[in-house]
Formats: C-alpha cells, sequence, structure tokens
C-alpha cells in the first residue's frame, strides 16, 4: 500500500480545514448526512402512506410498548456508556475505552435481540410486508414497519460489528464468526433471521479485509468517529419510537 | 505507450494491478472513470441511433437486429437515458475530471480518502456491468424510462423487459448511488481539508467550486434515491405495496400475483401504494440530478472562457453564489416534474414560482460569461470553441425552461418532443460540450500531448450545427402536438405531416454520430503520436499547470505548492506576462 502520505490538516503545508477538525470526522459527519437523507425518504415513505390511508390500524398493545421502551432505554444508555467510551480514550485510558465500548456493544446487542423477538412475535400473528391481521386494506402498514425498523437494525447490527472492531481489533474476528455461527444454527429455517444472520458473515469478510490491509491501533480519533455513527443511529430510532410505535397504539 | 504511462514517476516500485487496476492516485481513478464514460457513451449513442432509425423507418431491417418492435423501442429509450444520465453525464465531468483536476488545483497530493476512491470506481462499473446485464437476462431491459415510472416499474411483468432486467436496472441504480455516495463525501472532505497554504475557499478555480457543490448535491440527492430504489425492490420481489393501488390491470390480469422472492402460493393483492410517492422520491433526486450534470460543465466554461479570453472572469464571487444559489433552489423545486400528476394548483404555484428563481442564477451566469469575453483577446482554439458552444447550448435549452415552469404551458408540452428539445439541448448536448471542452484542455495534461486542432475543430463544428439540427427542431415538433415516449407515429393521421422534420432530424443524427469517431481518432492518435505538450501549453493560471506533464505521483513532487493569488488573474496592468499563475510570487501585481 504505497499510499500517498496525507499530510494532515493543520500541518504547515495547508490551509487549515474549514470545520477545524480532521478529515475521517468531517467524512462521518458527510455520511450521517447523507444518511439523514436515507431515512428521511422512508420515513417519508411512511408518512405518505399513513396519511393517504385512513384506515391505518393501531394494533400495539401495552407489552409492545413496554417492549419497545425498553429497546430504547438500551439504545439511551448505549449512547451514555458511547460517551464514556470517548472520554476514556481521550485520557488515553485503553482498558476503559475497551470496556465502555464493549458495554456499548452488550446495549446494542440487547437491543437487536429484543427488537428480533419481537419481529418473530408479529410474523407469529401473521404480519407480513404485505399483509396484517388488523387492517386487510393497508398493506403498507407491514411494509413500512419492516422496511423502517430493518433499515435501522441493520444499522445498529453494523453499529456493533464495528464498535468491535475498533474496541478489539483482529480479536474480534473469531468472535464474530462464533456468533454468526451460533446464530446461524440456534436460529430455525423458518425465521427470516437465519437468513439475516449472514449480514454478520459479510461483516465478517469486510472487517478481515479492513483489518489485515491496514493494520493499526484504532486512537481516541477513531473512536470518536465511531461514536458519532453510534449516536446517529440512536438518534433515527427517536424518530421511529413515537412515529412507528406510539402512533399506532391503542391503550 | 511509453509516453502515456509514467503517471506514477515517483511511485514505490508497484505491480500492473496496483498501478492501473486497483490504483489509489486519484489521477489514475480519473482516468479510469473518464474511459468508463466513453464506453457508455458510445453504447447509449447506439441505442439512439437505433430509436431515430425506427422513429422514421419503422419497417426497416436493421442488419443483427431485424425490425425494431414498439416494446424495444422503449427498451432503448430507457437504457439511452439511463445509461447517459447515470454512468456519462454523472460519471464523466464529475468523477472522471473532478477526480484528476480537483486535489491537483487545490495543491493536494490526492483525495482525502485514496482507499474510499478506489472503491467509488470499481463500484460503479459493477453497476455499470449490472446494467448492461440487464439487456442480456430473459426478458430483456426495461421499458419503464429513465425515471422508472411506477406501478409500470413496481409490478413484476408488467410488460416486456419488466422481469428480471427491471431488477437488475434498480439494483445497479442503488449501487450507483452508493458509489456516488462514497464520491461525493471524498471530494467534500478533499476540498474542506486538504487545500494548498493560500488556497482560500475564495481563491478556488470555478471548476473547484462546480465540482464541491455537485458533490454537495449528490450526497443530499442519491440517498433518497437508494431509499427509493429498496422500495420498488421491495414492491417487485416481497409483495409490498409503496407504489402500487389497488385493482390495476396489467396485460389483462390483475395485480394479484407476486413476483421474485415471495412464494406465490400466498393471496394478496396489492393496495393503497401511490405512483406519486415514487415520482415525489424520484424527482427529489432528479432535479438536484440534472443540476449534478450541468454544473462541472459550468465550471469548465467558467475556466476556459476566462483562459482563452485573458481576462479574469467577470463576477468571480457573483458566479461562486449563483452556483450556490443554484444548489440551493434545485433541492426545492422537484414538482415541476409532475405538474401533470394532479397536483393542487396551490403546490404547483409554488413550485413554478421556485423554478422560475432558478433562472436568475442561471442568468447570473450567462451574463457573466459574455462579460467574460466582451473585449477579451479571444484565442479561438478547439477548447475555447466548445466553451463558447456550450454557453450557446445552455441558453438556447435554458430559454424553454421557464416556460416549461409555468404549469398552464407544461400540461400541454409535458407529454411532447418540447421537454425532449429542452433537456437535450441543456442536459444532452450542452453538458457534453462542456466534457469535450475539459477533454481538449486537460488531455496534453493527462497525457502529455496535444490533440489535433485541424480535427477537434471540424468536430466542434459537425456537433454544434448537428446537435441543432436535432434537438431545435423538436421545440416545434413539440408545440405542434408531436407525442414523446412513443415508437410509431408514422401512420398517425395528424402526426404524418410531421415526418419529414422527423427524417431530417434522422439525417442530421446520423452525420453528428459518425463526427463522434472524429473525436475517437483525435484522442487514441493523440495519445501515442501529438505533438509533445509543454507544462502550460494554454498559459494556464491555476495549479495544475504549475506541475509537470503529467503530473507525478503526488502531483507535485513531494512538496506542496504555496498559493498566493486568484484563480483568474490575466491581463493583470504591470505584470511581465498576460497571465500571473497561482504560485506566483506574491510581489507581482495582485488583487
Ligand atoms: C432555468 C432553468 C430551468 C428551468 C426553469 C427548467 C424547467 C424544467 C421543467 C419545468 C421541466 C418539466 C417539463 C415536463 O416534464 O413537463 C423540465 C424538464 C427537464 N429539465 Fe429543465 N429546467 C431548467 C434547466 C435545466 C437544466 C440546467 C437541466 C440539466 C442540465 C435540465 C434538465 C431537464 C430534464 C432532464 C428534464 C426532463 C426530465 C424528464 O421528464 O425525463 N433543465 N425542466
Ligand atoms: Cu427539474
Amino acid at each position: 500500500m504505497s499510499e500517498v502520505a496525507i499530510h494532515h490538516p493543520g500541518s504547515e503545508a495547508f490551509e487549515p480545514s474549514l470545520f477545524g477538525t480532521y478529515s475521517k470526522k468531517i467524512g462521518m459527519w458527510l455520511f450521517l448526512l447523507s444518511d439523514t437523507l436515507t431515512f428521511g425518504a422512508l420515513l417519508f415513505a411512511y408518512s405518505y402512506g399513513r396519511i393517504s390511508n385512513p384506515d391505518w390500524p393501531t394494533p400495539f398493545h401495552k407489552e409492545s410498548i413496554a417492549n419497545a421502551t425498553l429497546m430504547t432505554g438500551c439504545l439511551l444508555s448505549s449512547s451514555l456508556t458511547m460517551v464514556l467510551a470517548v472520554l476514556a480514550a481521550k485520557r488515553r485510558d485503553r482498558s476503559w475505552t475497551r470496556n465502555w465500548l464493549l458495554v456499548t456493544m452488550l446495549f446494542g446487542t440487547a437491543f437487536i435481540l429484543l427488537h428480533g423477538m419481537e419481529w418473530s412475535k408479529l410474523i407469529e400473528e401473521g404480519m407480513t410486508p404485505f399483509k396484517n391481521p388488523w387492517a386487510a386494506s393497508v398493506p403498507q402498514f407491514g411494509g413500512t414497519f419492516y422496511t423502517l425498523t430493518g433499515m435501522h437494525m441493520l444499522h445498529v447490527t453494523i453499529g456493533v460489528i464495528y464498535l468491535g472492531v475498533v474496541a478489539l481489533r483482529k480479536k474480534f474476528l473469531p468472535i464474530l464468526f462464533l456468533l454468526w455461527l451460533l446464530g446461524w444454527l440456534a436460529i430455525p429455517a423458518s425465521s427470516v433471521f437465519h437468513v439475516g444472520i449472514h449480514v454478520l458473515l459479510l461483516a465478517l469478510i469486510v472487517a478481515a479485509i479492513v483489518l489485515f490491509l491496514k493494520p493499526k491501533d484504532y486512537d481516541a480519533h477513531d473512536v470518536e468517529v465511531s461514536g458519532l455513527y453510534w449516536h446517529f443511529v440512536d438518534l433515527v430510532w427517536m424518530f421511529i419510537f413515537p412515529l412507528v410505535y406510539l402512533m399506532s397504539t391503542r391503550i | 505507450m511509453a509516453t502515456t504511462a509514467p503517471v506514477h514517476v515517483h511511485a514505490a516500485p508497484q505491480g500492473f494491478i496496483r498501478r492501473y487496476v486497483f490504483s489509489l492516485d486519484h489521477k489514475v481513478i480519473g482516468i479510469q472513470y473518464y474511459f468508463l464514460a466513453l464506453a457508455a457513451v458510445f453504447v447509449g449513442m447506439f441505442l439512439s441511433l437505433l430509436m431515430r432509425i425506427h422513429l422514421v423507418w419503422p419497417t426497416a431491417q436493421i442488419p443483427l437486429f431485424g425490425e425494431i418492435k414498439p416494446e424495444t423501442y422503449l427498451t432503448l429509450l430507457t437504457m439511452h437515458g439511463t445509461i447517459m444520465v447515470f454512468f456519462v453525464l454523472t460519471t464523466a465531468p464529475q468523477s472522471g475530471f473532478g477526480n484528476y483536476f480537483l486535489p491537483i488545483q487545490i495543491g493536494a497530493p490526492d483525495m482525502a480518502f485514496p482507499v474510499l476512491n478506489m472503491l467509488s470506481f470499481w463500484t460503479t462499473f459493477v453497476a455499470f456491468v449490472v446494467m448492461i446485464a440487464a439487456f442480456f437476462v430473459a426478458g430483456g431491459a426495461p421499458l419503464h424510462g429513465w425515471t422508472g415510472y411506477a406501478p409500470l416499474s413496481a409490478v413484476p411483468n408488467s410488460g416486456p423487459g419488466e422481469a428480471l432486467g427491471a431488477d437488475l436496472w434498480i439494483v445497479s441504480i442503488a449501487i450507483f448511488c452508493i458509489a456516488s455516495l462514497m464520491g461525493a463525501l471524498n471530494f467534500i472532505t478533499t476540498v474542506l481539508d486538504l487545500r494548498a497554504k493560500g488556497m482560500t475557499m475564495m481563491r478556488m478555480p470555478l471548476t473547484v467550486w462546480a465540482w464541491f457543490i455537485t458533490a454537495i448535491l449528490g450526497l443530499l440527492a442519491f440517498g433518497v434515491l437508494l431509499s427509493a430504489g429498496i422500495l420498488l425492490l421491495m414492491d417487485r420481489n416481497l409483495g409490498t405495496s409503496f407504489f402500487v393501488p389497488g385493482g390495476l390491470n396489467f396485460t389483462g390480469q390483475l395485480t394479484v400475483t407476486p413476483g421474485g422472492l415471495s412464494p406465490s402460493t400466498t393471496n394478496f393483492t396489492h393496495h393503497g401504494g401511490s405512483p406519486l410517492l415514487w415520482q415525489h422520491l424520484f424527482w427529489f433526486f432528479g432535479h438536484p440530478e440534472v443540476y449534478i450534470a450541468i454544473l462541472p460543465g459550468m465550471g469548465v466554461a467558467s475556466q476556459l472562457l476566462s483562459t482563452f479570453s485573458r481576462k479574469p472572469i467577470f463576477g468571480y464571487k457573483a458566479m461562486v453564489y449563483a452556483i450556490m444559489a443554484i444548489g440551493i433552489l434545485g433541492f426545492v423545486v422537484w414538482g415541476h416534474h409532475m405538474f401533470m400528476s394532479g397536483m393542487s394548483p396551490y403546490s404547483a404555484f409554488a413550485f413554478s414560482i421556485m423554478t422560475m428563481c432558478i433562472g436568475v442564477p442561471s442568468a447570473i451566469k450567462t451574463f457573466n460569461w459574455l462579460g467574460t469575453l466582451w473585449h477579451g483577446r479571444i484565442r479561438l482554439q478547439t477548447p475555447m470553441l466548445f466553451a463558447i458552444g456550450f454557453v450557446s447550448l445552455f441558453v438556447s435549452g435554458g430559454l424553454s425552461g421557464p416556460f416549461l415552469a409555468q404549469p398552464v404551458l407544461d400540461i400541454p408540452l409535458h407529454d411532447t418532443y418540447f421537454v425532449v428539445g429542452h433537456f437535450h439541448l441543456i442536459m444532452g448536448v450542452a453538458a457534453i460540450f462542456g466534457i469535450f471542452a475539459g477533454t481538449y484542455y486537460w488531455f496534453p495534461k493527462m497525457f502529455g500531448r496535444m490533440m489535433n486542432e485541424r480535427l477537434g475543430q471540424i468536430h466542434f463544428l459537425i456537433t454544434l450545427l448537428g446537435t441543432y439540427a436535432i434537438f431545435m427542431p423538436m421545440h416545434y415538433l413539440g408545440l405542434a402536438g408531436q407525442t414523446r415516449r412513443y415508437s410509431q407515429f408514422t401512420e398517425v393521421a395528424y402526426q404524418t405531416k410531421l415526418v419529414p422534420l422527423q427524417t431530417f432530424m434522422t439525417y442530421a443524427a446520423l452525420i453528428t454520430i459518425a463526427a463522434q469517431f472524429l473525436f475517437l481518432i483525435n484522442l487514441f492518435w493523440s495519445m501515442r503520436k501529438g505533438a509533445k505538450a509543454s507544462d502550460n501549453p494554454w498559459e494556464s493560471t491555476t495549479l495544475e499547470w504549475s506541475t509537470a506533464t503529467p503530473p507525478p505521483h503526488d502531483n507535485f513532487g513531494g512538496q506542496t505548492p504555496v498559493v498566493s493569488h486568484g484563480p483568474y488573474e490575466y491581463s493583470v496592468p504591470g505584470a511581465p506576462r498576460d497571465f500571473i499563475m497561482q504560485t506566483d510570487p506574491a510581489t507581482t501585481a495582485t488583487h
């Protein structure tokens, strides 16, 4: 990899960066900006379907809201632990950086598991992307629900893996491999997650390529950038939770 | 090719694959993008040739193809538009020239994220392969137009080509979105972070401004198209009804059967979706996209008009703010593509006003270009010819915009050739002229040799006259009621009178297309045999002309240039030469 040495802005040879910060952070902010539009389009599609279908069902009862609140709690706590991880990284406290990152991942994983169980229950009740037991004339209910939450779940999954790579580097690869294998064997073949778990395998391949081509120590900047991503994913949920869950509640 | 090779003179030894295939050098990547677009433009041009022939001689037997069927015509139309818009007009001016020259023009050794840059090229390449593959699968390529209008595109097997071909089309577009997002992110970060000392924002060449704003448009627009594509794929393959209303009837069947992945035993009906949702999402991307195609051309035109008139660009700041205004307004006018959809007259009014506002910055740019030419010492070399041609085409195509921006006029004009004339002049040909201008101008820097001037002038003359001959009459056809997107009208009573004009346009197209081979010959011949180029053959001022030809691997041979001047200091009184390079010492007269 003979790469042109990219001088860090701030070095004398360059104009100061317009936002006074390093490239990776700007890159992440820009990615998040475009991702906002991606989610924005999905939320727009949801609102559009919802407004134009007056029979929109409101099937979520206490249990589902309790579950979703718990999930929200997981994400909120994970944002806090993420902040702690970034602070630890700035102090150059390696072990606490890693610990807080692991706790964040744990909350993220809990979120995914709770979400997965909820999906499974809804599928059991007969809700699919094209129909639902509550309003036959509104197939959009399932469609928008699975698209929005599915896209978000994918983002959380990628986030957990991203943090795992930052926290443990190559040591994370075998863990990811085991997670994939266990998940694949444990989840019954009839579940969508039996196929969905292969996201982990894909991520494993990508992570391995990244880690072997660019074996480096992740510093405080890298932790901060991963934190930006993580907080964004949390923030998106703070839109999905009221719009998709609370507004479809009958209590 | 010995002369074209040493792009990497300072690079550590690398294998062929690292140097030319998976290269991290933005210059190699820029050339890769350029040649991808060149391949695409010839495919797209070939498709348009078939269309033009079919339009006037519908029963013609074409070698290897036989007679073109009406549905094949729609396939050609779809693939022509898609390939041209995405793989030519978005790829060459922004990703091609932008990659090569944006870092050099701001004095950076490379893009901010070289690996990402390589990935974005190869992702684009994959998207192109998938797009072309649509021709060869069962059922062939789709016929839902470059705009992919639902519900035709959202229901599997709604027509010929709407099987696997349509899925591939959507997948290709989605991949293209991801590639463009990576590219855009890289461009923006590079401009923000890697400007050489003295290269303040307001000293950036207008090309850099154009690429920068284009990248911002891309960053915001492609994410939306990506989502729209995902939803469309779900409608087709998972049976959702985002874009499909109930009770549709395709080829004699109600739309109850799901296609693709979902089990066909599942009994469900599409219901409650809205084709307009697709139009909103598509045009929220689609209108910024037309500016993604044209802004880099505007940048190139500004750069060249100033250089070849030996005058500073007229109103540099106004140019910068006009690009910004166009970029911002571009996001709030998408509704002007949907006047026919039965939108509320109040929204139509709002969209109409916003759209006409875009005329203001567009006019500012045009007048500044004219002001730059005014009293200039004009050098009519080929790059300049194409830059002037750009301005001419931009005005000709742009003037019909404000007409179309008014719902009362647009409703009769929307489905006619008038719109086809509008967007071909301004988006098709003007943007292509920007690419040509850029090619003739930067070729010496990229390949170390000059292109043939005489061939270039002939190419320019035929192309300018030819494209006007093809696309100007479309306005008259449209006003006369010639419908667009139809394959056969030679038999339609009220349209038969228009056939002679159509025939004329087809002949013009044949000649213009033939002339493009002059360009191709010139390009490849000059790469090997052209006269050797000096470091600064056009006596330009921007940074790419102060480094070696072709530039070394890190662009400036281990140094970072120091910039002391604005980008267009030509004919400065008291200066020793009629141009002051941006890197000239500050003691020279400055402003
Ligand atoms: C003053 C500036 C402009 C105005 C007011 C304007 C206005 C419009 C309007 C109202 C339409 C919709 C017509 C219809 O479908 O019925 C349209 C279509 C179109 N315009 Fe423009 N336009 C302008 C400049 C441009 C530029 C700079 C480009 C590209 C570089 C462009 C590309 C297109 C394309 C591609 C379409 C047709 C898309 C399709 O239906 O397939 N326009 N324009
Ligand atoms: Cu538009």
